[in-house]
């Protein structure tokens, strides 16, 4: 009953979602309120219908309903509850689901929040917004019903993939779907502005925010992908440049771009035709994602199922959007009035360059990601394109942006002066000088590098850092002063530093930990000792333990610190019976910000082979992210940016008396 | 400066750095491709010893030793010709006699394939992609793979085809 409501919720949805891909426009065209205002009411409807057929998965899930089959092949009646809730996107069907929902959740968002966007402009986007999500409905209706019911129900489930029985399950997938279809209303935004063939100022303060949030997910729910894997999959890697890794960052990447040219177009009313561009693309390159996921032309542990038909819809779905976009952009962009003019040495200019770095950058991704398959398909030639590729090329991209970085908030808009900007970075210059010296000569004449690469992120943070005390005045006017002016920044500004400062922090944690990670891989036995990184770890016992739902041997270590016990830790290998596979669970030790990591192999009569790592400062590879994270939503904060507040603060704070 | 020379600045210096890009990326392409083989397809080529590649076919039944401190041994085969893989580290969670596996390394002198990476196989019907279409076409896939295993052939296929 509840399978056969959930399934009906969702043809209700596609429904709605088909009114509102079609009324509100008529309604444009023939200037009826009326008829534009059916977007606003059809995506609210659309929404509570897609949470309704999501709710009956999670409730089919939940209540161990075995008659259906996704339940049946994804769940097992003793997995603990929140397996049995993350479970419901941890395979193909119902993670499109939730795909859809979240779809739905942001065309409500405009709907209920854009109370202040011009309605034939709001019409326009909701309109938009329901093509997409009129495509994922029938996608999912028609190749991958999640409410299928078995003639036999069988008595007990086959239970998830034990590598997803996880609580990253429960963070990561949403998030990141956040990310991605959030990155959908810069698109409709983008289109709608292509077919009223108006766009201005207003537009961008729009946009910005919508871009801002997609942003925020998406960069934490890559971190939290990333720092998954490292802990699950039991290698110690963080990231592989696996196709699908790529596939969440291209879309970051043209998103950061997308970022920054939004600032552009909203201060000064130029790049437009660029950032419309931008907003195609990164939504273009969240399909592309999708669809490299889901069709399973790769196939790894994120292609839940494979199935020729549904690779086929969801390229299907990706020609009609990313096709059809850039052809109307191809047709209307020469109609948007090009905007102000500014002087290659600005703000504008500073900005112009990120994006140029960050979709080159990009595009090597997509190089390095589609041409195995181009490849294949074209001389039948295999080849495998991995890290060392990506490492010659993206890296060398990346340097000049990160240089170019603190100089960007520095230079002025319209007309900037370069010199200017680094006489006021050159406390920061100084600083990773220092920083690359003291490293340099600490290695003893090792690779220069590897301190080359984190003076320059030293830059990059002390860069940030010198942005905030010269529009405070510190050290120059007295502290209360700096205080006051500190609190009358926009927040937006802060933000900026923080998410600036972020980058910074990240690579220091990337070069640390693959400069100074030491290993030890050897089979030790119980009172058998490994050294690693001045660390004593010896190997107490092995116990074998039962489960909820599987079987494992734990392996106790006990580490210790120039003679003096720190700490046990407890790494196992687990045997999952209904799925017949087993996992390695590997045990971290966080001292400060470096990990110890173990992770167990094969036993071998009252032996076991083990792997440790010592990771210096590898914690800051997601302190990075966090930071951006953070400094994104600092910005988002911002009065001026607020989601549904795009009219200016009445009064600057910075006017304010001080308390 | 004129309308027309920013442009032309903005064009020029957007120009540098996509040659900038296409240079570092034809060099990569240059150095660091892996190229896909069977063991059959190894003896065909003559593949040069030292020159990475991935190696993927069936563990032989039988063949793994395993040695002092983690070394291990084994034969890969695709039903046309064998060879054998020397490996020290530790094997994948799903790595087994009779399974197919994928390894990336190079041959040494005596013919040996030293490997640095065995892939981790993610579910016990899990092949990988390059591996199934390979049997496939050689004639030495066995049904029993699984059901699964012949999806992800199917996909293959599917993706030449389109």
């Amino acid at each position: 009953m509840i399978a056969e409501a959930g399934h009906y919720a969702l043809v209700l949805a596609l429904g709605l979602a088909l009114i509102q891909s079609t009324v509100p426009m008529l309604g444009a065209r023939w200037h009826d309120a009326a008829l534009m205002n059916v977007a606003r009411s059809t995506a609210l409807a659309q929404l509570l219908f897609a949470l309704a057929s999501f709710a009956a998965l999670v409730t089919l899930h939940v209540t161990s309903d075995f008659s259906v089959v996704n339940v049946f092949e994804n769940s097992h009646s003793l997995k603990p509850l929140i397996y049995k809730i993350t479970g419901v996107w941890g395979n193909h069907e119902g993670s499109m689901l939730l795909w859809v929902s979240i779809l739905a959740l942001f065309g409500g968002l405009v709907a209920a929040f854009g109370n202040n966007l011009p309605l034939s402009l709001r019409a326009h986007v909701l309109a938009v917004q329901a093509w997409i999500a009129s495509a994922f409905y029938l996608f999912i209706l028609i190749t991958s019903n999640p409410f299928l019911r078995i003639a036999n129900p069988p008595i007990e489930g086959r239970d998830l993939n034990p590598v997803l029985q996880d609580i990253g399950l429960a963070v990561h997938p949403p998030m990141l779907y956040l990310g991605y279809v959030g990155f959908s209303i810069s698109f409709s935004f983008a289109v709608a502005a292509l077919i009223e063939g108006r766009i201005d100022a207003a537009w961008a303060r729009w946009v910005r925010p919508w871009t801002l949030v997609a942003w925020i997910f998406l960069t934490l729910g890559i971190a939290m992908g990333s720092y998954w894997a490292y802990y699950e999959l039991g290698w110690g890697g963080w990231w592989f440049w696996d196709p699908v890794e790529n596939a969440s960052l291209m879309p970051w990447l043209a998103g950061t771009a997308l970022l920054h040219s939004a600032v552009v177009m909203e201060k000064r009313n130029a790049l437009k035709v660029w950032t419309i561009l931008l907003a195609i693309l990164t939504f273009s390159l969240s399909l592309l994602g999708t669809f490299l996921v889901r069709s399973g032309v790769l196939t790894s542990v994120h292609a839940f199922a494979t199935d020729p038909t549904r690779g086929v819809f969801i390229l299907l779905i990706l020609c009609t959007f990313i096709g059809g976009s850039l052809t109307l952009y191809a047709w209307r962009a020469s109609a948007l009035k090009q905007g102000g003019l500014f002087a290659p040495i600005s703000r504008e200019g500073a900005l112009v360059l990120n994006n140029l770095f960050l979709t080159t950058a990009c595009a090597t991704v997509f190089i390095g990601t589609l041409y195995p398959l181009a490849l294949e398909v074209l001389t039948g030639d295999k080849i495998s394109v991995g890290a060392p590729f990506f490492n010659l090329t993206f890296a060398p991209l990346f340097v000049p942006l990160m240089i170019a970085v603190p100089f960007g908030p520095l230079l002025a808009w319209k007309r900037g002066d370069l010199l200017g900007a680094a006489q006021r970075l050159m406390a920061a210059g100084i600083a990773a000088l220092i920083a690359f010296a003291v490293l340099w000569a600490w290695t003893r004449g090792g690779s220069a590098l590897a301190p080359l690469a984190i003076g320059l992120a030293v830059f990059v943070i002390a860069g940030a850092l010198c942005d905030l005390a010269e529009r405070t005045g510190l050290f120059r006017a007295p502290v209360a002063t700096a205080v006051r002016r500190a609190r009358g920044l926009p927040r937006s500004t802060w933000g900026t530093a923080f998410a600036h400062a972020g980058v910074g922090v990240a690579l220091i944690g990337i070069v640390c930990e693959t400069t100074w990670n030491s290993e030890y891989i050897g089979s030790m036995k119980a009172g058998d000792v490994a050294k690693i990184a001045g660390y004593e770890v010896e190997l107490d016992s092995l116990a074998q333990r039962q489960g909820p739902n599987f079987r494992e041997m734990v392996a106790q270590f006990t580490v210790s610190l120039d003679g003096r016990r720190l700490s046990e830790m407890t790494p196992s290998k687990r045997n999952y019976p209904a799925r017949g596979s087993s996992t390695t669970e590997a045990a971290l030790l966080t001292r400060g910000v470096s990990q110890l990591y173990i992770s167990l192999g094969d036993t071998a009569d009252g032996t076991i082979a083990v792997r440790i790592y010592h990771k210096p400062l590898v914690l800051l590879i997601w302190f990075g992210p966090v930071l951006m994270a953070f400094g994104g939503m600092l910005s988002l904060s911002d009065r001026r940016l607020r989601v549904g507040a795009p009219k200016p603060a009445r009064a600057p704070r910075g006017l304010q008396p001080a308390e | 400066m004129t309308r027309k020379q920013r442009r032309l600045t903005m064009i020029g210096g957007s120009l540098t750095v996509l040659a900038l890009a296409v240079a570092l990326v034809l060099n990569a392409m240059r150095d660091s491709i892996v190229f896909f083989s069977t063991p059959g397809m190894v003896a065909e080529k003559h593949i040069l010893p030292g020159k990475r590649f991935r190696l993927g076919g069936l563990v032989e039944n039988g063949s793994l030793v395993r040695g002092d401190n983690l070394a291990v041994s084994f034969k890969v085969s695709d039903g046309n010709a064998t060879l054998p893989v020397a490996y020290k580290g530790i094997l994948p969670d799903l790595f087994r006699e009779g399974q197919g596996v994928v390894a990336e390394g190079a041959l040494d002198p005596s013919g040996v394939f030293r490997a640095d990476t065995v892939l981790a196989k993610h579910d016990e019907n899990y092949m990988p992609r390059d591996l199934a279409d390979a049997l496939k076409k050689q004639g030495h896939w066995k049904d029993d793979y699984g059901a699964k295993t012949d999806d992800n052939a199917k996909q293959a296929k599917q993706g030449v085809s389109q």
